[in-house]
This record gives C-alpha cells, sequence and structure tokens, in this order.
C-alpha cells in the first residue's frame, strides 16, 4: 500500500507506510526552508538513532519505530532546536521545525 | 599514535586544500552529496560501487584496489584526507579500508562533511581532473578485519562490541532509522556484546570527544582493556568509526572491524543470538 502526498509534507508514493512508523517534515528559518541542515532521531531516553540533511525543499524522513522520538535540529549559525514527535507504525508525523 | 597522526580538523583542511602531494576523498553513505557539493579537489569515492565486489559480497581485492586508486590518481606516496557524510561513518569505512590495503599516510578529517557545512566553508561542484597514477596495494592487513567464525568464538571470550543504536541492538529495529527496514533476517545482538553506540564517541557536530571522555566511555560499559576486541554494526561501517576510536584514537592493539555485521550475522543459521537490552550470557 502507498499513500499519496500528504498536505503541506513530502509525498510517501512508493513507501509502503502501512509497515512504517514515518517521521517526516520540514525545517524552515524565518518562513524560508533551510537545506543542508541537520537532523537527529534521539529515542527516548535522548540516545541518537539516524541523522539526515534536508534536502531541497528543507525536507527530511525517518523510519522509525513506534513511540515518542526528539528530532534535534542543526544548521549553520543557530542554536540547535530540539522538537519532541510521536511515531506510530502506519501512520506519517509530519513536523515542522523552525530554526 | 596521537590523534595528531590520525585526525585534522576543518582549519587544517583548509590550509592544506592546494598542497601538491595531499588527496581529499569524500565516501558518503548518501552517494550524490559529492556530485551537489564537495571539498575544493576531492576525489569521489563510491563506498559500494568502488569498494565493493559487484557479485560476490566482499571488497575488491588488492589488485582492484590498487587499480581504482590508479584510475583516480592517487599515488602510494599521498596523503590521504578522508571525509564523508553521516558523521564520517562511510569516511572512517574507508579510512579502515585503506589501512587494510596499507597505504601509508591516511588521515580522518573530524567531523566530516557536517563539520565543514556547519562552518559554512566552501563547497564546490566542479570536479579537480587528476592525472593516473601507477598504485600498487599491500596484501591486506586481516589483523584489523574479522570473520564470521571469528565472532562467533569470541562469545564470552573477546570484547564484542556492538555500536547500533540500543533499538537495533535489542532487536525492535532492524536497521538505522533514516532507512527502510530492511536487513537481517533476524533481530537481536551477538551473546555478551556490549551496546556502545557509535554516536556516544562523537558529538552533535559530528566531531570525537576527547581521549579521557572515550577511554571512560568504553571503561563504563565494560570493555576490558586487555582483550582483544572485535567491533560490528549492520554492514561494517559504524563499527569502523569506533574501531577509528580505539584503535587509532585510544591505540587499543587488537581491535578488529567485523564488516559482515548484523546482515550476515543475523541471517545465520544455527548461531547464538540475543534480543532485548541486556548483553547475554555465552552458551555454556
Amino acid at each position: 500500500m502507498s499513500c499519496g502526498a500528504v498536505v503541506g509534507g513530502q509525498t510517501t508514493d512508493g513507501v509502503d507506510v502501512s509497515a512504517q512508523a514515518v517521521i517526516q517534515g520540514v525545517v524552515e528559518h524565518a518562513g524560508a526552508p533551510v537545506r543542508g541542515a541537520y537532523v537527529r532521531l534521539l529515542d527516548r531516553t535522548g540516545e541518537f538513532t539516524a541523522e539526515v540533511p534536508t534536502g531541497e525543499a528543507g525536507e527530511f524522513r525517518f523510519f522509525a519505530g513506534s513511540g515518542d522520538w526528539t528530532l534535534r535540529t542543526l544548521a549553520p549559525r543557530v542554536a540547535p532546536v530540539d522538537a519532541r514527535v510521536t511515531a506510530a507504525l502506519g501512520n506519517v508525523a509530519e513536523v515542522r521545525i523552525s530554526v | 599514535m596521537s590523534r595528531s597522526a590520525v585526525l585534522v580538523d576543518t582549519d587544517w583542511v583548509e590550509r592544506h586544500l592546494h598542497d601538491p602531494g595531499v588527496v581529499l576523498i569524500e565516501v558518503d553513505e548518501e552517494t550524490s552529496a559529492y556530485d551537489k557539493g564537495h571539498l575544493k579537489g576531492a576525489v569521489k569515492l563510491h563506498w559500494k560501487d568502488d569498494l565493493q565486489d559487484p557479485v560476490r559480497r566482499d571488497f575488491v581485492d588488492q589488485h582492484q584496489f590498487g587499480e581504482l586508486l590508479s584510475s583516480r590518481g592517487i599515488g602510494n606516496d599521498d596523503t590521504v584526507v578522508l571525509y564523508g557524510g553521516n558523521n564520517n561513518w562511510f569516511a572512517a569505512y574507508a579510512y579502515w579500508y585503506f589501512k587494510l590495503y596499507g597505504h601509508a599516510s591516511v588521515l580522518l578529517l573530524d567531523g566530516g562533511r557536517k563539520k565543514w557545512e556547519l562552518d559554512s566553508r566552501e563547497l564546490t561542484d566542479e570536479v579537480t581532473p587528476r592525472q593516473p597514477t601507477s598504485y600498487t596495494a599491500q596484501s591486506p592487513d586481516l589483523s584489523i578485519r574479522a570473520f564470521r567464525d571469528e565472532v562467533i568464538g569470541a562469545i564470552g571470550v573477546k570484547n564484542l562490541i556492538d555500536v547500533r543504536s540500543p533499538d537495533e541492538y535489542a532487536g525492535r529495529l532492524l536497521a538505522p532509522a533514516h532507512l527502510p527496514q530492511e536487513s537481517a533476517q533476524r533481530g537481536g545482538h551477538v551473546p555478551t556484546a556490549a551496546n556502545v553506540p557509535w554516536s556516544k564517541a562523537a558529538n552533535d557536530d559530528g566531531t570525537f570527544k576527547t581521549d579521557s571522555e572515550l577511554s571512560a566511555l568504553y571503561v563504563s560499559a565494560g570493555l576490558d582493556l586487555d582483550r582483544d576486541t572485535i567491533a560490528y554494526c549492520r554492514i561494517g561501517e559504524r563499527s569502523a568509526h569506533t574501531w577509528f576510536v580505539l584503535h587509532e584514537l585510544l591505540d587499543q592493539p587488537n581491535v578488529k572491524n567485523y564488516d559482515g555485521s548484523w546482515t550476515e550475522y543475523g541471517s545465520l543459521v544455527g548461531v547464538p543470538v540475543t534480543v532485548g537490552d541486556e548483553p547475554g550470557e555465552a552458551a555454556r
């Protein structure tokens, strides 16, 4: 099964979301997308689990597990920003991060 | 070996960008990263297409590695500086790989591509051509590479370090969380392996922690420094990062990277596996 685009998010075409707990979103600065920021996925204990750089439109995506996660975003010349998110199998959790 | 003999910072690289005899090499997991922008003059190596045999699961052989570096214009006497994305996972893997084939002078850029980008330093999409060389690789140094039977034999005998995330170690995830979940047949870890995620050795910006912080990390995880050590992860790249910490930064003499790692071990028939957060016991 694949799902179409989520409003305001990335398309999940080609991804079997039913078997994934997807966390995705965009990183912005003053309303503009930030390309090349680094988003770190930390688990419920604060331990690093994964990291991706953002794409051209500031977008990022993780295939996580069900549960509570923290997204720590690093970008040039700004302080790191933490955002909490809950993921669930079969769902796409959308997060908008301002740095 | 001191830290300065194996690790350089972004300032050092900026000062030596144009030195003849210094070759920057980018190795990424996200292999198109180089094409979008890289350090000026850097050569690209593809961790899979260039460094893995196209048919069997193994490395390119000594002769092929020599041909590869010859074609990319890298000489035996060049100082190779490796860097890459994802906190240098694949750059550390390439560092270990260059050591395996006996390259004399190899350095790792501390923090890799991320630190360079967070410093807002210059990237270019121009590829600088290099003249082919005649590179001779050494026979592989198997004192730093572990194979599966050695890992099985190490259970309860040597230090085993599983450097994946806690959820992968416990068997709750089969692959890093930024990749779709496809991996070994079974989840879990090698019995008695301690879980010291590679990330505990690095700061948020990807640079390595201090030697004293690193020593404390492995000692507190129960690493017996008088024993030999084998590090593994999923496919051997994150454990190359930990191999670099233990062998190159902390000077531990007998440390091997098991590049078959969990994708091999977790698919073997009949081997012991432990699930959950505890290391587990060696079978009697």
